[in-house]
């Protein structure tokens, strides 16, 4: 029984077949363009409704009732604070437990569960993080509504990004080095610190700078501890005259963050609040693009430059 | 054979001679273990950050459930906590965090997997190379700048075409959040489109295939299971998401399926709660928790049903 | 090494009754980017006959296979020239003008490792009728049947149809994958050394396969065993970096090569 077309029609079938491929590569231009147009026009939106309002000083006053006079000086204060406490706390944190998870933990049921809630974290809504530091930061270890409980609660929030690209950066290194390592006499923890440590900071860095960036944009969960919208005033400087100059009164004062300035006046109904809600957006919309920009151009560099 | 034989005897009499190096090796030994503990310890702090989140949503909750039975919690259609006539409704949250998320991943779904298809299957090279970081940005914008963009760029636009659309409506915060999601969706699905090997595919070709039905007939069923994963981690992106609501939908309880209606969801409540000043210990306090422990669980179910499809999504190559 | 590719076929050379062209390689060059990776190939492929390319790794064996049906047309910058004559119609494979879908469609293949579906059994089997709009299930089942039958499965699987093909063992999903390419009814069905992945039984099975299909179809096969060249070809070519060494009836290239290098490589003093 041979059924086999003709060659004419085996030509008209294909003709059928391949306007299908034509539809579909023409609906998957359209679905990016749905996509990269939503963010040109975001872009577009906060530029031409912000733009008027950016200058000197709208980066160096502080909030108030006057829509005109109002800036966002204690909000990027507030945030860089918050966002080096974030720092401090968890890149050490999320780059040793990476570097557990791939070069000791034993294969048994304790690190399955530690790998398990590493992925499970990192689906937790975030604004749960702000309920657990709310009942565990503020009450039970009476931080309060501080920089130091705010910044503590963005990096458990963004410990899963800093352990996944960390493991990541580490997988990477062929185990050749590490037997070179050992083939030398190095104990584990000098093969770590002298060669696997080294040859993943570019790809640690790169988590740490996406990490950073979405906790700086972060709002529900700092909302949620308490942080106030409305701050006139700037937490203690850590630089003091006298001695020991340094001080930490500054992580236990009140604040705000970016994006809880954006919010507040983005709530209010008057349109001078909502532009200067752009204007804040512009700002965090900015700050937040070069980090992820850096950080996936930090990657491409990265595959281009390594080839183990 | 025997002289090598006789020879360890030999040897073995002799003390040993080696580096001073060596001799210290217990100490160095204490430090290797303590070190390693303190990354154990790292590595556990995931596990206790769990156990903190399950031990005060649940602690908090587990107070407020005293005061209010569960079976109201559930079944109440009013949701008034901070009236004199209370009620505590969950179903009226629920509502809005159902009907925004159905918005959105009605929006994400579709779009992101077409997206997914065509970078993986169709897109030449420098077209994927620029669309993806461009996704991914995409994805890195803070959820409050979509909310402004809902509430003062999509809705009015919105209106144009409803103009009885009221100013805070799950409509278009849901449209704006599925964009959000788009970036989760179109990755994860991509990635795993990617992972079939290039064998299935030549084999499909070699059939006589065109594009289009390879990858609808062999590529997408191969990587369904991580495809499948991929809308889960929307769902939960979706359920979870707070700020985008707070600002487009309003903070208005409301027992609604329509979606041209303000509502506040389940994550909104919350922030409302918290900008205002309600006493640590009182029962509108405590509400923030029920309502979280309920999100929590929520999104719980979804990403260990995601675990499950992924793992299982590893084994098939 | 060898200054030009020597090829002819002396009536001597024929082992069977009948000898018709089916397709003829013409001054084919093929370049892989800026590496030349076939040089000037000129080889007829006769119907209903077992052809065999056999030579070292990176000889262009598999090259030359995956142009008769396009493959390379998957990848960007593969170039061809020449061509590839098909009989009876004349068609140039190679022509830019003709798609590579028809091409595939008319010339099938089967990979090295078994390259089943996630589907089916049954769907995996339909899946080139599909493609080609065939719906009906009455004609699916028949062919089905068929196809499985010609491949010597259908006894093995035909109580199990819906399984999921993952499920078969190693020999049997290439099995499966040869039921693919025949339910088509291909004019020529390429084996892009089909038993190398798989266990001296099943390859057994295999070679028997290809012994039973070859009075129905002309088949090309690449291998790097030259004692499954010799089991189961009538002809043989011999490739070295790129060129045809030597053509001619299999026989004849085992027993009196004409060339010195292929001869070497027969005997295993080199290769």
């Amino acid at each position: 029984m041979n059924t086999a077309p003709s060659v004419a029609e085996v030509r008209a079938l294909i003709v059928k077949h391949k306007r299908w491929d034509l539809a579909f590569a023409v609906i998957g231009t359209l679905a990016l363009m749905v996509g990269i147009l939503t963010f040109v026009a975001l872009f577009a939106d906060m530029l031409i409704d912000g733009m008027p309002r950016l200058n000197y000083d709208f980066l160096t006053s502080f909030p108030s009732r006057r829509p005109e006079q109002a800036g966002i000086l204690s909000a990027w204060v507030g945030s860089t604070l918050v966002m080096l406490v974030t720092a401090v706390a968890a890149v050490p944190l999320g780059v040793a437990a990476a570097i557990y998870l791939e070069e000791y933990a034993p294969k048994n049921w304790v690190t399955e569960i530690i790998e398990v809630n590493v992925t499970n974290l990192a689906g937790v809504p975030s604004i749960v993080y702000g309920l657990l530091a709310l009942g565990l930061f503020v009450y039970q270890f009476g931080l309060g509504q501080s920089i130091l409980a705010a910044g503590l609660t963005l990096a458990l929030l963004i410990l899963p990004v800093v352990i996944v690209a960390t493991r990541e950066a580490i997988r990477s290194i062929p185990s050749a080095i590490r037997e070179g390592a050992y083939a030398l006499g190095a104990t584990r923890w000098q093969m770590v610190s002298q060669h696997i440590l080294p040859y993943s900071i570019p790809g640690i860095l790169t988590g740490v700078i996406i990490g950073m960036a979405r906790a700086i944009g972060e709002t529900a969960p700092v909302i949620t501890i308490g942080a106030l919208t409305f701050i006139a005033f700037l937490p203690p400087t850590p630089i003091s005259g006298a001695f020991p100059f340094l001080s930490f009164e500054w992580l236990t004062a009140p604040f705000t963050v970016m994006p809880i300035q954006m919010f507040n006046w983005t709530s209010r109904p008057e349109a001078a609040f909502q532009a200067n809600a752009a204007a804040a957006g512009l700002v965090l919309l900015v700050m937040t693009l070069s980090m992820n920009a850096l950080a996936i151009y930090l990657r491409y560099k990265l595959r281009k430059n390594i080839q183990w | 054979m025997t002289s090598t034989v006789a020879g360890i005897p030999a040897i073995a009499t002799v003390p040993p001679i080696v580096s001073h190096r060596l001799a210290r090796r217990h100490t160095r030994h204490i430090k290797e273990r303590i070190i390693e503990f303190f990354l154990f310890l790292a590595a556990a702090s995931s596990v206790f950050t769990t156990f903190a989140i399950v031990y005060i949503l649940v602690s908090e909750s587990w107070v407020f459930f005293q005061q209010v039975p569960l079976r109201d919690f559930l079944f109440d259609t009013q949701w008034t906590p901070l009236f004199s006539d209370a009620h505590y409704g969950i179903m009226v949250l629920l509502s809005g965090t159902l009907v925004s998320s159905s918005v959105a991943l009605l929006v994400a779904i579709p779009l992101g997997t077409i997206i997914a298809i065509y970078l993986s299957e169709f897109a030449p090279f420098t077209v994927r190379e620029v669309a993806k970081p461009f996704l991914e940005l995409l994805g890195g914008v803070p959820t409050i700048i979509y909310g402004y963009f809902a509430l003062l760029f999509v809705t009015p636009l919105l209106q144009k075409i409803f103009p009885e659309l009221p100013g805070f409506n799950l409509l278009s915060a849901g449209m704006v959040m599925g964009i959000m999601i788009i970036p989760y969706v179109s990755s994860i699905s991509e990635d795993a489109m990617r992972a079939v090997p290039m064998n299935l595919r030549e084999g499909s070709y070699a059939m006589g295939a065109t594009r289009f039905q390879t990858a609808l007939r062999v590529v997408t069923p191969a990587a369904l299971s991580g495809i499948a994963a991929a809308y889960i981690l929307g769902i939960s992106r979706a359920v979870g998401e707070t700020m985008i609501l707070a600002v487009a939908a309003g903070m208005q309880p409301n027992l609604t399926w329509n979606p041209m209606e303000p509502a506040a969801t389940v994550t909104a409540y919350i922030v409302q709660v918290a900008l205002g000043d309600l006493p640590h210990g009182s029962i509108g306090y405590q509400t923030i928790f029920a309502a979280g422990l309920a999100l929590m669980l929520i999104t719980l179910f979804f990403n260990i049903l995601g675990h499950l499809l992924r793992k299982y999504y590893r084994q098939a190559y | 090494m060898v200054a030009t590719p020597i090829v002819e076929v002396t009536s001597a050379a024929n082992p069977q009754q009948s000898k018709v062209l089916k397709a003829e390689v013409v001054d084919l060059n093929f370049h892989y980017g800026s590496v030349q990776a076939l040089k000037g190939i000129n080889m007829p492929l006769y119907e209903k006959h077992v052809t065999a390319l056999i030579g070292p790794s990176g000889c262009g064996k598999s090259t030359l296979l995956r142009c008769f049906n396009r493959m390379h047309d998957l990848y960007p910058g593969n170039r061809y020239e020449g061509r590839i004559k098909l009989h009876p119609d004349d068609t140039n494979l190679l022509d830019p003008k003709v798609d590579p879908i028809e091409v595939r469609m008319r010339i099938s293949m089967v990979f090295q490792k078994p390259n089943p579906f996630p589907k089916s059994i049954y769907e995996n089997v339909a899946y080139g009728l599909r493609v080609r709009g065939v719906s009906k299930r009455s004609v699916l089942d028949d062919k089905v049947e068929e196809a499985l039958s010609g491949a010597a499965l259908w006894g093995e699987v035909k109580d199990r149809l819906r399984d999921l093909a993952f499920n078969l063992s190693g020999g049997q999903q290439q099995r499966l994958c040869i039921a693919r390419a025949l339910a088509t009814d291909p004019e020529i069905l390429l084996f892009d050394e089909p038993t190398s992945a798989l266990d001296p039984i099943a390859t057994a099975s295999i070679e028997e396969l290809i012994g039973d299909l070859k009075n129905k179809i002309t088949i090309l096969i690449v291998t790097h065993n030259m004692q499954q060249a010799a089991r189961v070809s009538d002809f043989t070519a011999y490739m070295y970096i790129g060129e045809l060494v030597e053509f001619d009836a299999t026989d004849t290239i085992f027993i009196k090569p004409k060339n010195k290098q292929t001869e070497d490589y027969i005997t295993g003093r080199f290769g």
